[in-house]
């Protein structure tokens, strides 16, 4: 029975190591990358659960991450930033030290805070529940600490894989809620390619900055 | 109780793929009314049938107001759509190929309201809410002007972190209830978790109500919350405004209360009363003032509706019989109340060209109904008697005396300076040397009659049925 756990503990590990990878990117290929890799690794560790839990409907949530956010997603982004000749360099609001340093700070506050609180609770769920609220942190971080579009959507997703690996690590959850996160993927992507391409359109540029000049109110 | 559920959810969601294949935007703008008028039928059925639970919906006290109100505002908002858009298309500011979508969109994003109003399941209950919010992303940059793209952008951000982390909370939920109720779909299941209550484990219960209130109160515009709210009112269509405030705003709330609920029926866990009254109090206190500072008319009342949501807010955290059901008939009051006054800005925004206020002068003079369909809707909002307002916010104030004096003074406070903020800048809009240009709209103004007609009558007599239907809400909230 141990040896399910380290497995799966590895598995989160080497999951919040990607995200980690991911804040000190400076070339947007690499973020996609490390992305792809990030979401293979949150397919192998639902498919352990899925195998170790004895709950067979995981393999779909599993299949989802790998074909969808493991493959499909990074090729098409890849393809639109050629196509649409987006500058390929990650622009940073806030340097990769203090990045870093804040991502670590995270990390150690949702070990803490979870390790903690789940004190009484069966200790199957504890580390695995840690390391994903730390991705999923980590992944809000991301997106306030990136400036393009691209990597705003890719932390997006790397929150969401933290969320994903958290609810198939809470023992039984019911398929619906699964299904209905790889969907919400789906849409959201939907969404979000939509709205790469407006603003492609408008402004040349798929930099959020440019959007900060356009403020409603103006006095 | 399962047809008329069935029918109150399915009715919009079928509708909105049928009017996606139909090509007039007359025939698809009477198919969103017609449809969501049948929506309000079933909705209304929920009275006669018995309330009740099965394992992913739901019909109590609590929720079968919320239903009825979210289907009514519907259906009246679908009917001043129909002019709304009318005129945007005659403008040309929208492509009929976009109308095709904006009502299949409608529907969709009212249907999963009403999903996310009937479910019982937690997971359900997060995927309606998710889903209306991706569908009002997607309206709000309907224009496709880069302030329009912008608020969407921000809307969607703000957004969807907001509903992650609420999903984060929905699992440590179903972990707090994990061992009472045993693995899978029961654990998830709002009436069985509100049975066990106390057998949860509080320590999980009250991380799981932090990350709630953050993911939700995000949706809900509780400051420091709020920035995509006034952008996305102001960029949107004036129908999916009122929608907006009026009813996604309640949505989220009814959500937030859902969860309260379960955590305040637990002994040990925190009280969420202390928390939700600061955070209300900011809302209100702050969006008051920010009201003059804004320019553009459907920001003024976006702000309005912030500091609306947070008296209520407050109201639920105050807690006890009497603040709740203050905040419920705040809740209904400030649905009904705001939507009209977006009807009203809709028509006045198309007459005027334009949404700043600098440009809006001298509507008694040139638009009298619309002056006084405005001037109605702003004395009400701003808590003038006899509507109905004024009454849930007399009620607010005077139980939140009886037991914490010094407590009322900042909501007190509060409501002065909005209402301050709210008269100065409609004698702007009403009166003065009337601005070019002037034009003719063809105003439908029944939606906006019904919502003040009974915000009026709610204001001077609240029939003993309703009120029965609030206490026993109120009941239920502790």
């Amino acid at each position: 029975m141990n040896h399910a756990y380290d497995v799966s503990h590895l598995l989160a590990g080497l999951m919040l190591v990607a995200s980690f990878a991911l804040l000190y990117q400076d070339r947007i290929f690499a973020v996609l990358n490390i992305f792809a890799a990030q979401a293979i690794l949150l397919a192998m560790a639902v498919g352990w659960e899925a195998w170790t839990q004895q709950r067979p409907h995981l393999f779909i949530t599993a299949a989802l991450a790998l074909c969808l956010k493991g493959i499909v997603i990074p090729v098409a982004l890849h393809k639109m930033i050629v196509r649409l000749g987006v500058h390929r360099d990650v622009e940073q609001v806030v340097g990769v030290g203090k990045t870093l340093l804040l991502g670590l700070a995270l990390t150690s506050l949702s070990l803490m805070l979870v390790l903690k609180i789940t004190a009484a609770a069966e200790s199957f769920t504890r580390e695995g529940l840690a390391l994903a609220l730390a991705i999923i942190l980590l992944g809000m971080l991301m997106m306030i600490t990136r400036r393009n579009a691209v990597t705003q959507i890719v932390g997006f997703m790397s929150l969401e894989n933290g969320l994903i690996l958290a609810a198939t690590g809470a023992r039984g959850m019911p398929l619906v809620v699964e299904v209905s996160v790889a969907f919400s993927v789906l849409i959201a992507l939907f969404v979000f390619a939509v709205f790469v391409f407006r603003i492609r359109e408008r402004f040349d540029s798929v930099d959020v900055e440019a959007l900060e000049n356009v403020r409603g109110d103006t006095k | 109780m399962m047809t008329s559920v069935a029918l109150v959810i399915g009715i919009p969601f079928v509708s909105a793929t049928a009017l996606v294949l139909v090509p007039g935007y007359r025939a698809s703008a009477a198919g969103n009314v017609l449809a969501m008028f049948a929506t309000f039928i079933s909705g209304v059925s929920l009275l006669f049938v018995d309330a009740g639970a099965s394992s992913y919906f739901i019909v109590d006290d609590m929720n079968i107001l919320f239903i009825i109100l979210n289907t009514l505002v519907g259906f009246t908002a679908s009917v001043f759509s129909a002019s709304y858009i009318g005129h945007e298309i005659e403008t040309g500011k929208l492509t009929p190929l976009f109308v095709r979508f904006y009502h299949a969109m409608f529907l969709g994003m009212m249907g999963s309201m009403n999903l996310a109003l009937t479910a019982n399941n937690i997971g359900l209950l997060w995927v309606g809410l998710e889903i209306a919010t991706l569908i009002t992303v997607v309206m709000v940059g309907i224009y496709r002007t880069p302030s329009a793209i912008e608020a969407a952008w921000k809307y969607f951000i703000l957004g969807s972190v907001g509903i992650s982390l609420a999903f984060f909370g929905t699992i440590l939920i179903y972990l707090a209830g994990q061992k009472a109720l045993g693995e899978g779909a029961s654990a998830m299941t709002w009436s069985l978790l509100q049975a066990a209550a106390p057998q949860l484990d509080a320590s999980l219960l009250n991380l799981a109500f932090i990350f709630l209130l953050i993911g939700y109160g995000t949706k809900v515009g509780l400051a420091p919350l709020h920035a995509w709210l006034p952008d996305a009112h102001a960029e949107g269509p004036t129908p999916i405004s009122a929608v907006l405030s009026g009813l996604l705003l309640n949505v989220a709330l009814y959500a937030l209360l859902r969860f309260k609920m379960i955590v305040s029926a637990h002994p040990e866990a925190i009280d969420p009363g202390p928390v939700m009254i600061v955070m209300g109090l900011i809302s209100l206190i702050f969006a008051a003032f920010m009201l003059y500072q804004r320019r553009d008319i459907k920001r003024l009342f976006a702000y309005s509706s912030i500091e609306h949501m947070g008296l209520i807010t407050f109201a639920f955290g105050m807690g006890g019989p009497l603040a709740n059901f203050a905040g419920l008939l705040h809740m209904a009051m400030h649905s009904l109340t705001k939507s009209a006054i977006f009807f009203a800005v809709g028509h006045v925004a198309q007459a005027k060209d334009t949404q700043r206020i600098a440009g809006i002068r001298g509507l008694s003079v040139t638009h009298p109904g619309l002056a006084i369909g405005l001037a109605a809707g702003v004395f009400a909002i701003s808590g003038l008697p006899p509507f109905g307002v004024f009454m849930s916010e007399f009620l607010i104030l005077t139980t939140t005396f009886a037991r914490a004096p010094w407590l009322a003074v900042l909501p007190a406070f509060g409501l002065l300076v909005a209402f301050g903020a709210l008269l100065w800048r409609l004698q702007d809009l009403l009166f003065g040397e009337p601005t070019e240009p002037a034009h003719k709209v063809r105003a439908s103004s029944v939606p906006l009659m019904i919502h003040l007609g009974l915000v009026l009558i709610a204001g001077i007599y609240l029939p003993p049925i309703l009120v029965g239907w609030f206490e026993r809400a109120a009941e239920m909230l502790k």
